[in-house]
């Protein structure tokens, strides 16, 4: 029977050429192109910037990149125009910007403009594996936050209370680590706590069918407000007692950790740096290859179906609510056992939100939500030591930057970013 | 497999949606289910599915009492069934959808797609599906999704298939085409439960015809027994299937489309360059498979879509670019496709819902005051005008039967002097006694001189209301036929043969045919 294949290719030709042509990425391109000349070409500083590669006393020293900041700046531009002006030609003629275009665009637009804020700091010289590595520490906790909404919203239950499982986690690994007097039974503890405060999001969720944002908001206020008390009550009166964990060590894999650049942010991190490479890659996995991960997805987008063959939608998302509320208590332990040895009030500050962020940027999948945490640390970080190196632009603009950059994802403009159909929608049988 | 139902009913609170039901699938039979909407079929299928739990009553599989928890249970006792709404999900290949929830799989709980994809490939093979198990199910055809949706019963070794209103999204090429792979799967010694309300269709495949009528069994049938019969044991008294109306006499032109184009949010044309006039006193049908523009082009000449280019003009009026309200003003009535959500408010009396369309004009209103002694007069008056069966003018419009909504929704459209009826599946889901009051009210309309246009998805419709025939496929229009034209001709026209062709072909058949 072939009529299947021919109503398909009708219906092929159909949406081709009733799709209206988008111009959207075309001017996007060739409006950041000419913005990038005039100010990464034309308004680049006279000098040579100085990007480092290793330190003086590393195992393997590699020579310091040093170039032109105007060559730099030109090439870039020029090429940046070239791209702009291919995709006005193929959106002219009626088919698709390539997405390896837009890659390279990026890629392009962040050199150019490295170097050029670098070039215009008072010492053009900056370690470029400092500023990757800090990067990847900043991002440790996003990436454990993104992935816990991950495990939830493609289970159909939207996580707004990342930011209280972080806070919660991070509380509970400084006070069982401080007591224990050790790290390990801190962070196990920072899960158990994380555990806590999705089972309440599920029990309300899922159970009750109370709306899952308001329940999520609920529930940041009520940790915040909780360790904000403990803390004050508690942690501060004795906080030789209570409040000073000892530190997660560094544990450097011999050889593979002196590999210049790469090493140190591959392997040379602290358990929970390990996990959580362990974790975007078994989260990937399972979620597009295993049954838990098709049951998953199912019940995210169209739970009723998964119900018509038998997959129980509710038990699932309670597992998957609760599984979420491990990983993100695992990556609040990062803020006492790994960045700073000791409680602080509110100290995950808003991270939890931002790893909210990731996670849309991402596209709900784990890996596009690892890139996107990573860009937010890189930019953090980029900001940090561009203030310690004296640049004109102030740091709070480029801290602005991934957010600026999010707001644009998420409204659809470098390709769909589409929810889990089921997401935030309770399943009620019947 | 025998599967056997006795007395199933099925309550939800004070309503008795199945009352004590008796039903005997024998192996390989086609047994259909023949009842209006709402008459209860769908529930019984939930409740032999697992969905629901019966209020009373047992099912026998082979002679042995069985209880079903779940959809899950039931599909191991050999039941498999298409739904009404298709469960799939869209954004899952075929492969993964077949898969979900009896997954084949390796070491560690990873999926094993491959053995999945051999099944499926088996299985199309076989009964001649062609379908791609790699192909993303929201990417294909309707026809196509149907079939992946009893493979997903052919791969649980399904020995009944229940199949609820199949027929209602399919193309007429493609119910023949079901209606073909029902024989096969037939002739394999599966036994088939078809649920439907068309009486052709019932007629054309079932071996065994059970009648359902507000939840009880009123008769068995042959499907030799004549149409009429069945249609009046189907509704509970004779029915006449055919409207007397008089010939159309078109007066002038007053309403011109041109080259009008609607495009979805995501950019696609969803109604492509349509251009078409409708003369005083004709009624133009537009018929099309579900989704065809069909709802679109109505919200356009409501003002309800964005991205509208092209003109619309009513009396030399532009309409295009104009507020709701001012449309509304322009003497335009409207009946929204889905009543409970867009032509009712349903937690407002019907008295409320009676002036939705005038409730800002005198003698509703009084500057910035009501006047509920109008607004009560008025609902006593349509209510007896229309025979709306309800407790009070004040009752919520929501509690009403769908029928009787509809029968409010039109009588808030004519209440007013109009100069264009808008009407978007008048009956979907009415009973057979309301239609004929809905459908005598529709065509006196026209016959007081205002041009009217009919959304229907239902070629029964569309052939008994229309005067001129204007078929879309894919937004655009296949062309203009009068009202007297074959189904074979609208069948092909639907399935997107341009009219001349579509017209051409049919003649061609019935040549060969004499």
């Amino acid at each position: 029977m072939s009529t299947a294949t021919t109503a398909r290719d009708e219906r092929h030709d159909a949406t081709g050429s009733a799709t209206v042509r988008s111009w959207k990425n075309p001017i996007i391109l060739s409006v950041v192109a000419v913005l990038a000349s005039l100010v990464f070409a034309l308004g680049a500083p006279r000098n040579d910037v100085t990007f480092r590669l290793s330190e003086e006393n590393d195992p393997i020293v590699l020579p310091s990149i040093v170039v032109s900041a105007p060559v730099i700046g030109w090439i870039a531009a020029l090429a940046m125009i070239a791209l702009a002006v291919y995709a006005i030609l193929r959106t002219r003629s009626g088919q698709k910007v390539p997405t390896w275009v837009l890659a390279v665009f990026a890629v392009l637009f962040l050199v150019a403009f490295l170097t050029w804020v670098v070039g215009s700091a008072r010492t053009p010289n900056v370690a470029l594996y400092g500023l990757l590595a800090g990067s990847v520490t900043l991002a440790v906790p996003l990436i454990f936050g993104s992935l816990s909404g991950v495990l939830c919203e493609r289970s159909g239950v939207v996580n707004i209370a990342i930011e209280g499982q972080l806070l919660f986690g991070a509380f509970a690994a400084a006070v069982a680590a401080s007591l224990s007097g050790s790290a390990i039974v801190g962070l196990l503890a920072a899960a158990v706590a994380g555990v806590l405060v999705s089972l309440v999001l599920a029990v309300f969720s899922i159970r009750y069918v109370v709306n899952q944002v308001i329940v999520g908001v609920v529930l940041n206020v009520l940790v915040s407000g909780l360790t904000g008390f403990l803390f004050s009550a508690v942690l501060s009166e004795d906080s030789e007692r209570w409040n000073s964990p000892p530190r997660l060590p560094v544990i450097e894999i011999p050889l593979l950790a002196d590999i210049p650049v790469i090493g140190p942010i591959l392997f040379q991190q602290t358990v929970v740096g390990y996990l959580m490479y362990i974790a975007v890659a078994v989260v990937y996995v399972a979620l597009y290859h295993s049954r838990w991960g098709l049951r998953t997805r199912a019940v995210g987008e169209h739970p009723k179906a998964a119900d018509t063959l038998g997959v129980n939608v509710n038990r699932m998302r309670f597992m998957n609510v609760l599984l979420a509320g491990v990983v993100a208590g695992v990556g609040g332990s990062f803020f006492t056992l790994v960045a700073v040895s000791g409680f602080g009030r509110d100290m995950t500050a808003g991270q939890g939100y931002i790893a909210l962020a990731a996670l849309i940027f991402g596209r709900w999948n784990p890996i596009g939500a690892f890139f996107a945490a990573l860009l937010f640390g890189f930019a953090t970080n980029l900001s940090n030591v561009l203030s310690l190196l004296g640049t004109p632009v102030p740091d709070q603009f480029l801290r602005m930057l991934p957010y600026v950059v999010t707001v644009f994802a998420v409204a659809g403009l470098v390709g769909r970013s589409r929810a889990p159909g089921a997401s935030g929608i309770p399943y009620i049988k019947g | 497999m025998k599967l056997e139902l006795i007395g199933i009913t099925k309550r939800f609170g004070s309503l008795v949606a199945n009352d004590s039901i008796d039903l005997v699938v024998e192996p390989g039979q086609v047994h259909s289910l023949l009842g209006e909407n709402g008459a209860g079929k769908s529930t019984l299928m939930n409740v032999l599915y697992g969905l629901y739990d019966p209020t009373e009553g047992e099912i026998l599989v082979n002679d042995e009492p069985v209880t079903f928890k779940g959809p899950g249970d039931a599909m191991a006792a050999g039941i498999g069934m298409v739904h009404q709404h298709f469960m799939l999900v869209p954004v899952f290949t075929v492969a993964e959808n077949v898969a979900l929830g009896n997954e084949a799989t390796k070491a560690g709980g990873m999926l094993n797609l491959q053995t999945t994809r051999t099944r499926i490939r088996q299985i199309s093979d076989q009964y001649g599906f062609d379908v791609d198990p790699d192909a993303v199910v929201e990417d294909l055809p309707v026809g196509v999704q149907q079939r992946v949706e009893i493979i997903k019963a052919l791969v649980r070794d399904a020995e009944v298939l229940i199949l609820d209103e199949p027929t209602a999204v399919l193309t007429p090429k493609e119910t023949d085409e079901l209606l073909g792979i029902m024989a096969q799967l037939k002739a394999d010694g599966k036994s088939i439960v078809f649920i439907s309300h068309k009486l052709r269709e019932v007629k054309a495949v079932s071996d065994v015809i059970t009648v359902v009528r507000r939840g009880k069994v009123v008769g068995t049938a042959d499907p030799s027994a004549p149409t009429t019969e069945l249609a009046s044991l189907m509704v509970g008294r004779s029915v006449s299937l055919t409207l007397d109306k008089k010939p159309a006499t078109p007066g002038e032109v007053t309403f011109r489309v041109r080259d009008l184009t609607v495009q979805a949010a995501n950019g696609q044309r969803v109604v492509d360059g349509l251009s078409f006039d409708v003369a005083q006193g004709e009624i133009l049908a537009v018929a099309g498979v579900q989704g065809n523009g069909q709802t679109e082009l109505t919200e356009a000449i409501m003002g309800l879509q964005d991205h509208v280019t092209g003109s619309i003009t009513l009396d030399g009026n532009e309409l295009v670019g104009r507020k709701v309200k001012d449309i509304i003003r322009a003497g335009v009535g409207f009946v929204p496709e889905d009543r409970s959500v867009e032509g009712l408010v349903g937690t407002f009396s019907v008295a409320e819902n009676l002036i939705l369309n005038r409730y800002d004009d005198a003698p509703f209103a009084k500057g910035l005051s009501m006047s509920p002694s109008a607004i009560d007069k008025n609902a006593d008056e349509k209510i007896a005008e229309y025979d709306v069966r309800t407790q009070s003018a004040s009752a919520a419009a929501g509690t009403l039967s769908g029928g009787n909504q509809q029968k409010v929704v039109m009588a808030r459209e004519f209440s007013r002097p109009l100069k264009l009826f808008i009407a978007s599946q008048p009956t979907r889901g009415v009973d057979v006694g309301s239609i004929e009051f809905l459908h005598r009210r529709i065509v006196a309309e026209r016959d007081g001189g205002t041009p009217v246009i009919i959304v229907s998805t239902e070629l029964d419709e569309v052939l008994e209301l229309a005067d001129r025939i204007a078929v879309l496929y894919r937004g655009r229009l296949m062309g203009i036929v009068p009202g007297t034209v074959s189904r074979d001709v609208l069948g092909l026209m639907m399935a997107g043969m341009p009219a001349d062709e579509a017209l051409a072909q049919a003649h061609d058949v019935q040549g060969g045919n004499l």
